[in-house]
């Protein structure tokens, strides 16, 4: 990927981005295989927008889903 | 006599046999809920440590205060998830639950602690630094000079003062936003907010102005 189509991506927004504070409030529900799983990203379009945008809601989110599996190893 | 707290021992009907189980000794008293909260606590710590190691050079900090970091957000996180157990509806397991409580913090933890180093920049403007910051090549100027330069300008024409100020800071600058919104008094959900709108303004700026295109796939 150039830095053309960096920039365009970064600028690029999603109006179903459901924001931070909604994000993290259903982070548990998009994370946890028993709920969402596989389907997380059908079932929560909103979400799975912000966390491909929000760097920081993406780190969390990687991080509690890493947690998860640990515990499933 | 009534329990104690006794809404919160209302275990949805839902549960899955170990979430039903963490809740009933969480919500319970004596040496059992003790080793719980101890298990549960050294669950959290590892996570945190983890965690802190992960994002910690990022957030400018290391070794000792590190680790009494991630520790702090175990112990935060333990505390927070003991005294909202009624706020467990069971839409999860409950260790995800959990979990979720000590990554938050840490995030919150490292965000505080970014502004404690002295030669954190905020006001100076690193605009040399934004053509590497998108990956674009210096043997190649001649054909992102006019875009940066038009990105820019928008920047100081289309937004507003504080939407400029979050977008200097994060992009030009890159402070994370989570510190960023510690420095601001804001949250990081307002701070998002900010930078969307930032965003979206920019990229109608540079659409109309013809650097970029006006569709959903993008210019490669």
């Amino acid at each position: 990927m150039n830095g053309w189509s960096a920039l365009d991506r970064f600028l690029r927004t999603d109006p179903r981005d459901v924001g931070c504070a909604e994000a993290m409030d259903m982070l548990h529900v998009y994370v946890d295989p028993a709920t969402a799983g596989e389907l997380a990203e059908q079932r929560y379009p909103g979400i799975a927008a912000h966390l491909r945008a929000c760097g920081p809601c993406g780190e969390d989110f990687e991080a509690l889903l890493a947690a998860v599996r640990d515990d499933g190893s | 006599m009534i329990p104690v707290n006794r809404a919160v021992y209302e275990i949805p009907a839902r549960l899955d046999p170990e979430s039903a189980e963490w809740l009933r000794v969480l919500g319970g008293a004596g040496p059992r809920r003790e080793a719980a909260l101890a298990r549960l606590h050294e669950m959290l710590l590892r996570i945190a440590q983890r965690e802190a190691r992960r994002r910690g050079p990022r957030m400018l900090i290391a070794g000792p205060e590190l680790e009494d970091l991630a520790y702090q957000a175990a112990a935060d996180a333990l505390m927070a998830i003991t005294a909202k157990l009624s706020q467990f509806r069971g839409e999860s397991r409950f260790t995800t639950w959990a979990y979720r409580f000590v990554v938050l913090e840490v995030s919150a933890k490292l965000g505080r602690h970014f502004w404690r180093r002295p030669d954190v920049p905020l006001e100076a403007e690193e605009w040399d630094r934004l053509p590497g910051r998108f990956g674009f090549e210096p043997a190649r100027e001649s054909e992102w000079r006019d875009l940066l330069a038009a990105l820019r300008r928008a920047v100081d024409t289309e937004l507003t003062a504080r939407q400029r100020e979050v977008f200097v800071a994060i992009v030009v600058n890159d402070v994370p936003l989570e510190a960023l919104a510690v420095r601001l008094g804001s949250n990081r959900n307002a701070v998002y907010k900010m930078m969307f709108d930032a965003r979206r303004k920019l990229r109608a700026a540079l659409v109309a102005n013809g650097y970029l295109d006006d569709d959903d796939s993008g210019r490669s």
